[in-house]
């Protein structure tokens, strides 16, 4: 049992924050938000995973035989059809900012406030 | 079959409407939603009524739980969730009816995004699986984010959707993440499993670091402080019949995901800790309330004052919460109807305002309003309201809360709400008088800058159509009444009884055991005469404020170190995300305190 997914993981989240936090470009900050999410794939993966265990898929192998768990990767599944939208919209909303503001960095972007 | 219906519905008409946007006309796309939104209330309310006695339980394509472990996938109604969500299609049905002169040339994506927001919503309440949950949320978010941003040729509009739609993605993977370290340890996805076997387990810092995630992804929805920053952005550029949706309900959502994932997957694990976490949960709600008031107080833009307001409501909200015991979640439940529906009324006079006048702001709309009598009736009553009149839905709430406090030695409480109602409604009054009546100076270079608002209609700016008036009105009037209701405040108090019963919720889902019938509830006091102060002092701070230039001058001198609240309200979605993992660091350290 390897922890080195699980950094991989913390790190993933950890520089996609930083990312996000420190971005000077709508579309770099998107990104971000997109690897913040690889952290999550990264983590829910590494849950299931047992060495040497084959893929959850029974159709010629005995039904008793030992696989990696089939769960989260149906639930990463999901996620990432849930992101996908998000993000499309996330950058469709960078498009249109760029259009009314005539520019993608956030600094510059102070309509609302206060 | 039943409870699948609300979420179906919805979602299915969304689809046809999406699908048909060019062949259906305008008017008949909005029949089709309301009519859908109609069948959905008609059968959460029969939900709500139903799963009074016993929770109901789902599982889809019937695949029943083996030897108490969850194969399937489950909704369990009760009627808390069944009750948030009658309440989202009641507000729904209004924003769809107020709707019905905006957007004119917008075509038909309005509805079904508006149905997409109603069928998540019902499903997050509804839901009895974690992972189900997150779905829901994801949904209810995306749905949110382009209604919020649906206004596209209003720049603000693009920006404020930005900051909700960035820090709120980055809540749900806070909240997926804890549900994957949760998995690992529980193997389960269920809540009710989860709670067995969490409860069978140790206190570790795996739990602890689950907690935390799960519990920051959604008080980043509830907006508290210091993860409310996207809240006013996100309300002062949406639609106003969105934020009706938001203020009312959709925020309220975060607090019912807390109460859920609290007394379903942890109490057996946390409850040792049960003192500090009250301690921690009333402590953040007390900071929101003020931090809210305090803001709202400083604004100009009316819809940015009504958001502030809500993020101020909302801290009192999580103190009810907080206090994790029936009779605060049921205070909290009943202040979400009463808080609900008089800051919808509000919002939507807001609506009309700007429908009329072109423009929310305080000053631009200076005495604009004197014809104005019965939309400033509404907004009027809807002021006095809002801080909790006595016999109010909100006044039911807060005798609720009030009673869960003096019960766990929180007694000090009731000083919170009242200083956090007089203030939030003083600026609502503040703002109808300058408006609706011209009172006090036609200037004032104390409150935060103007924001430019794009009209939302296109045509009729010289009458208010009965379809925005009506809905205004009814919600106002509904907020005051609901606290008449004979029956709601013990109702409530059961029915959060049944919510905090993990064990029997646990043997009902699990074991398809019927809970025990709960014990009739406390009766909780009408406090009268704290409801009266409140309304005084609000009618007292707004009329010193309009009417006393030396007192002007004074709150000029406290607001200049209150200029540095506004300054760290940036707009800037990096400096947001940056209180959010400050926020998180923190919540996460005081936990690790707590649990130690």
């Amino acid at each position: 049992m390897s922890y080195l997914p699980y950094a991989v993981a913390a790190w993933l989240f950890i520089v996609g924050l930083y990312g996000v936090i420190s971005s000077r470009n709508l579309i770099h900050l998107v990104i971000c938000v997109g690897v913040i999410q690889s952290s999550s794939y990264v983590l829910l993966l590494s849950i299931g995973y047992r060495a040497g265990r084959v893929a959850p898929i029974f159709a010629d192998i005995p039904a008793n035989t030992l696989a990696v768990d089939p769960i989260v990767q149906a639930l990463m599944l999901t996620d990432i059809v849930v992101e996908v939208t998000v993000i499309a919209l996330l950058l469709s909303l960078a498009v249109q900012i760029h259009k009314r503001h005539g520019t993608l960095n956030p600094d510059r972007l102070m309509k609302v406030s206060g | 079959m039943l409870p699948v219906f609300p979420v179906v519905l919805p979602l299915f008409a969304a689809a046809l409407l999406a699908a048909l946007t060019k062949l259906v006309s305008q008017r008949l796309s909005q029949g089709i939603a309301i009519a859908a939104t109609l069948a959905t209330l008609g059968i959460e309310s029969y939900l709500l009524h139903a799963s009074a006695e016993q929770p109901i339980v789902y599982w889809f394509g019937n695949w029943l739980p083996r030897h108490g472990i969850a194969l399937g996938i489950s909704f369990t109604v009760d009627p808390i969730g069944a009750g948030l969500g009658t309440f989202a299609s009641v507000l729904t049905l209004a924003a769809l009816v107020f709707s019905s002169k905006y957007f004119d040339a917008a075509g038909n994506h309005f509805h079904a995004l508006l149905l997409a927001f109603l069928a998540a919503m019902c499903g997050f309440c509804l839901s009895g699986d974690m992972f189900n949950m997150f779905v829901f949320f994801e949904l209810m978010s995306a749905a949110a984010f382009a209604l919020c941003g649906y206004k596209t040729e209003d720049p603000g509009s693009l920006q404020g959707s930005l900051n909700f739609a960035v820090t709120n993605t980055i809540g749900a993977y806070f909240v997926l993440s804890g549900i994957g370290l949760l998995y690992a340890r529980t193997g389960a996805l269920n809540m009710a499993q989860m709670g067995r076997a969490l409860g069978a387990g140790p206190l570790d810092s795996l739990v602890l670091i689950g907690f935390v995630f799960i519990v920051c992804g959604y008080l980043i929805k509830a907006a508290v402080v210091p993860f409310h920053f996207w809240l006013a952005d996100a309300h002062a550029v949406a639609p106003t019949p969105i934020c009706i949706l938001f203020s009312g309900v959709m925020v309220e959502m975060g607090l019912f995901a807390l109460a859920r994932i609290y007394w379903d997957v942890f109490n057996h694990a946390l409850h040792p800790h049960l003192a500090g976490l009250r301690t921690l949960f009333v402590t953040i709600g007390v900071v929101t309330a003020f931090i809210g008031a305090f803001m709202c107080y400083l604004q100009r833009n009316v819809k940015r004052l009504l958001a502030f307001s809500t993020i101020s409501h909302i801290g009192l909200m999580t103190i009810g919460v907080g206090l994790f015991t029936p009779e605060g979640l049921a205070g909290a439940a009943v202040y979400t109807l009463g808080h609900g529906a008089v800051k919808a009324g509000l919002f939507l006079v807001a609506g009309i305002l700007l429908h009329r006048f072109e423009s929310v702001d305080e000053f631009d709309l200076y005495a604009k309003g004197r014809r104005q009598r019965w939309t400033a009736a509404v907004f009027f009553a809807g002021g006095i309201a809002l801080c909790g009149l006595p016999f109010s839905g909100l006044a039911a709430g807060d005798d609720l809360v009030h009673a869960a406090a003096a019960a766990t030695g929180f007694n000090w409480v009731r000083l919170i709400s009242l200083f956090a109602g007089a203030v939030t409604s003083a600026a609502v009054l503040r703002a109808g008088g300058r408006i609706f009546f011209g009172w006090g100076p036609a200037g004032d270079q104390s409150s935060a800058p103007k924001h430019e608002e794009k009209p939302e209609t296109e045509r009729g700016h010289d009458h208010t159509p009965a379809t925005m008036f009506v809905p205004a009105a009814a919600l106002v009037a509904a907020g005051l009444l609901v606290g008449l209701t004979p029956n709601l405040k013990p109702a409530a108090s059961t029915a959060a009884m049944q919510f905090e019963n993990t064990n029997a919720y646990a043997t009902r889902v699990l074991d398809a055991q019927p809970a025990p019938a709960p014990l009739p509830p406390r009766p909780a006091p009408t406090e009268i005469f704290s409801g009266l102060l409140t309304v005084l002092g609000a009618i007292t701070i707004a009329a010193v404020h309009l009417f006393s230039d030396r007192a002007r001058d004074i709150s000029a001198a406290i607001a200049k170190p209150l200029q540095l609240l506004h300054q760290i309200h940036s707009g800037h979605v990096g400096d947001y995300v940056a209180f959010l993992t400050f926020g998180m660091a923190c919540f996460g350290l005081l936990c690790a305190y707590c649990f130690r």
